[in-house]
């Protein structure tokens, strides 16, 4: 009985503090108001970033190259995806020569101009930036990983050994300890 | 001793997912076939709702949405046509917004009936007051649909998922996911897609 209650304790500890972190990271993340999604219309003027629909994209998702890909989904509209950015763009400058980002937009057409585009200049966005527009998620959701249930942030990083797929956000701190596993 | 860890283990599992304030929303929550949990969740016309108000319901949509999302704003018009199309054949749309506003303000109970009466929402809209329901449905996202049986044995899971496959053009939909399972279940025939996915906002806690 003492056993179980200890186990009880000390699951009740590591539980609630994952539990914390989760909600601190959940708490950070917000939508944009409705207002913006209806008021801005789809400029005419050609977008910077390349446009694919899935079939085109999945290529990306199997570079055979010698670098570790680390394939970030991210949306303007999402705030705890741009919380990371810098530490993916942090991780794609440090290690050039062994790691490549491609950061995947989900936004929507009607920001890509109005939102995505100014986003990514006024932050100075040097990792490769593409947009992935298809909007049959139930078929390419699960293409990309298995047990992705949709959510953003989510990033999947993998060289020609193995891949791992994690719906979550990171730390610069984590982003590095995962990329370690690819790396060493 | 083993059995008592585990099914300790098991129970402490069980109270956290009921006491914690918010649980995280990945680890459960329903399954095809589970029995949902009724609610009295405030509506936008200030009276509180529950499912057991509709006695002669056949079922319910009961959507997850809020007003901030563009994912949600995207879905608007298509769930005043589902409520539109179904009420009358027996399940209604119950709408539930499961965020905060102390984290998004944009979905305050001020801002919601703002948004309803825009829109000229047809169903009740409801705020998920402290977070309790939302978690035990297991809804990640929204908007995030559950369409639930009424039987004998209580209301019963019978899709989860998205409404349709395109959430950009409601004219390019070829698949309407959750038409479709509503209209097996009214015919008692078997729902052929049970669960689908989607892109969608989280949920703020």
């Amino acid at each position: 009985m003492k056993n179980l209650l200890l186990l009880g304790v000390v699951s009740l500890i590591v539980l609630s503090s994952c539990k914390n972190k989760d909600e601190k990271e959940e708490a950070e993340d917000t939508a944009v108001e409705s207002q913006v999604a209806e008021n801005q219309s789809t400029n005419e003027e050609a977008v910077k970033f390349p446009i694919y629909n899935f079939e085109n994209f999945e290529p990306l998702l199997h570079k055979e190259g010698d670098k570790t890909y680390v394939v970030n989904f991210w949306a303007t509209w999402c705030k705890p995806c741009i919380a990371e950015l810098p530490y993916f763009e942090k991780v794609n400058a440090e290690q050039k020569d062994k790691v490549e980002v491609i950061l995947v937009s989900l936004d929507m057409p009607n920001m890509w101009k109005s939102r995505l585009e100014p986003f990514v200049e006024n932050k100075g966005i040097k990792s490769e930036v593409v947009i992935l527009d298809d909007p049959k998620q139930n078929d390419w959701i699960p293409k990309v990983a298995e047990e992705w249930g949709g959510g953003i942030p989510a990033t999947l990083i993998y060289n020609k050994d193995k891949r791992n797929f994690y719906e979550r956000g990171f730390t610069y701190e984590e982003l590095n300890t995962e990329l370690n596993k690819f790396l060493n | 001793m083993k059995t008592f860890k585990i099914l300790g283990l098991f129970a402490l599992i069980l109270s956290l997912g009921a006491f914690t304030l918010s649980p995280d929303p990945m680890d459960d929550g329903y399954k095809i076939g589970d029995i949902a949990t009724d609610f009295s969740l405030k509506n936008i016309d200030g009276n509180m709702v529950s499912l057991s108000d509709y006695d002669s319901a056949k079922g319910f949509l009961v959507i997850f949405t809020c007003n901030t999302c563009p994912y949600a704003v995207a879905y608007e018009d298509r769930i005043i046509a589902l409520d539109e199309q179904y009420k009358s054949k027996g399940v209604p749309v119950i709408a539930i917004n499961p965020n905060n506003p102390d984290v998004q303000s944009g979905d305050s109970f001020e801002k919601m009936k703002q948004r309803a009466a825009d829109k000229g929402f047809t169903f009740p809209y409801l705020l998920d007051e402290g977070q309790e329901i939302f978690p035990q449905y297991g809804a990640t996202r929204t908007p995030h649909v559950y369409l639930l049986e009424k039987t004998s044995q209580g209301n019963v899971v019978r899709y989860i998922g998205a409404i349709d496959d395109n959430y950009q053009d409601a004219s390019k939909v070829e698949d309407t996911f959750v038409e479709d399972a509503v209209d097996a279940m009214l015919e008692g025939q078997e729902i052929e897609v049970k669960t689908t996915r989607a892109i969608g906002c989280t949920i703020k806690v």
